[in-house]
């Protein structure tokens, strides 16, 4: 780790002028992602701004029926927080899902977002990557690439977004609250994280003074009908090979609203509106859930190791939207 | 960890390097007060400047639970932790688990039950155990199995090891007691 010196934050306005006086300068808050990256070298950032005691802390409700998330509440926090496993247990599942105890009584829900890739190659200093050396190149699009991007990627970088969570409140089109040195904005969370194109080395929207103070649930939670199904390389504690949030809204048999989200295969969390809108209105049966998860994968590529996740996340949509609406399994 | 210069960041506590804070800990019920460097992680502060060895260095990548300690009474990595980031906090090492002289029910639990074989990884795995347990979320063996997954044993000594965390909790064979 590269040594750096160290300044703790009292309020969000101190923090803010304190990555806007250094450009070099970094917030941290759970660390368990950033000490990792400066640990690898992969991160070495001059200055670190603390941002653990500002009072970012908080779940309460909003005015329409929502929930606001602080961005500082650890990921076990808001996964085991009764309102959010009442009304919104899709999200509960994608957190649990991710990580271990450990991490999750650590890690931060604004952390959580900003989470870098698990690439291997990403991680491995000797090797070129444009994320974290932009123009030195790929060494994922012709190397070992099981665990990379089937949608979206760009002839740059095939790196995936590792998070759970993420994927989750994707379904449930949380909003992400910001605040920088111009004041307050809010991010729609389909438009915080970017697809790589030419620049990989871009992960989100954010800007780089920018503190992401909460993320704000809609109202809508789909605690009826939801699923988070997560295929991995073991039962627990490792990332998604592909992951599914499916929520469904039903009137008796008939879908009137359907999200789905997908994680492990872009270099965010992957949402396609055309098929989600292929169900609406339509019977919740597997031969309609087939034809979804056809069209989800139809602009998919794989790279030669990863390709097994074209198959896999067909059939993972399926599987997540069968256990959604708990349909019995027809064949 | 080294720094710039390529010195140990390993000080007792009378010698002050530049650039280091002081910080005030409670370890195990007893307040310390230690220089550290911005970089010095809460894993090696316990082990370097304070002398509690107990907790282990593993992986310090925060993948095998080795050095697993409760901060402010919640399990967590303490590689992946920074130590002046919990100037105040209240820490609990394997070492500040027994109590008059008599062994912490897990500790006595991972020794009826042979929930080890080289013992590295024990102090991470009972601390994490303490952890779940206040946490109050396992009802079965199954989510012990779950929720002590950050708790690597290279020795494969999870079938005792659960059976000894399961011993404790008082859970039969198919889950919590009635």
């Amino acid at each position: 780790m590269n040594s750096f010196s160290y300044t703790r934050a009292s309020d969000v306005s101190s923090a803010l002028r304190a990555v806007t006086a250094d450009r070099d300068a970094v917030f941290i808050a759970g660390g368990t992602n950033l000490i990792d990256l400066m640990k690898e070298n992969v991160a070495r950032p001059p200055h670190l701004v603390d941002i653990t005691r500002l009072p970012l802390n908080r779940i309460e409700e909003l005015p329409e029926g929502g929930l606001r998330l602080g961005a500082l509440v650890t990921n076990a926090d808001t996964a085991y927080n009764a309102e959010v496993e009442r009304r919104y247990p899709i999200l509960s599942r994608a957190i649990l899902s991710g990580a271990s105890a450990q991490l999750r009584n650590m890690a931060t829900n604004g952390g959580n977002l900003l989470q870098r890739t698990r690439c291997y190659y990403f991680y491995d200093t000797a090797t070129p990557c444009n994320k974290r050396d932009p123009g030195a190149g790929c060494s994922a699009i012709n190397g070992f690439n099981r665990i990379h991007a089937i949608l979206g990627a760009s002839d740059q970088c095939i790196a995936v977004h590792p998070s759970d969570m993420c994927v989750a409140l994707a379904a449930l089109e949380a909003v992400v609250r910001v605040t920088g040195k111009d004041g307050e904005r809010t991010i729609p969370f389909a438009d915080f994280h970017r697809l790589p194109g030419d620049t990989p080395n871009i992960d989100t929207t954010l800007r780089p003074d920018e503190l992401v103070t909460s993320i704000d649930l809609p109202r809508k939670g789909f605690a009826d009908h939801y699923a988070y199904l997560k295929v991995r390389d073991r039962a627990s504690y490792a990332f998604a090979l592909v992951s599914v949030a499916a929520a469904l809204e039903l009137d008796g048999d008939t879908i009137t609203e359907t999200r789905l989200a997908l994680g492990g295969v872009a270099h965010k969390p992957w949402r396609d509106a055309d098929a989600e809108a292929m169900l609406n209105g339509i019977k919740a049966t597997k031969d309609h859930f087939d034809a979804v998860g056809e069209a989800i994968v139809r602009s998919a590529r794989g790279f030669g190791h990863n390709t097994f996740k074209i198959e896999l996340a067909r059939r993972a949509v399926v599987r997540a939207l069968q256990h959604a609406a708990r349909v019995r399994r027809t064949s | 960890m080294d720094t710039a210069s390529g010195t140990k960041i390993a000080t007792k506590a009378s010698t002050r390097l530049p650039g280091t804070s002081e910080i005030t800990l409670i370890i195990n019920k007893r307040p310390v007060r230690l220089d550290v460097a911005p970089w010095t992680t809460l894993l090696d502060a316990l082990r370097e400047n304070v002398g509690l060895t107990g907790t282990k260095k593993g992986c310090d990548h925060g993948q095998c639970g080795a050095c697993t300690v409760l901060v402010d009474g919640r399990r967590i990595n303490s590689c992946l932790t920074l130590a002046i980031m919990k100037d105040g906090a209240t820490v609990t090492t394997i070492e500040g688990l027994a109590e008059n002289g008599a062994l912490h029910p897990l500790q006595q639990a991972f020794i009826d039950h042979d929930g080890f074989q080289c013992g590295y990884c024990t102090p991470g795995q009972i601390c994490s155990a303490v952890g779940l347990m206040s946490e109050g979320r396992a009802r079965t063996p199954d989510d012990i199995r779950e929720l002590m997954s950050g708790n690597i044993c290279r020795c494969g000594a999870y079938l005792n090891i659960v059976a000894a965390i399961q011993r404790v909790m008082n859970m039969a064979e198919g889950g919590v007691k009635p």
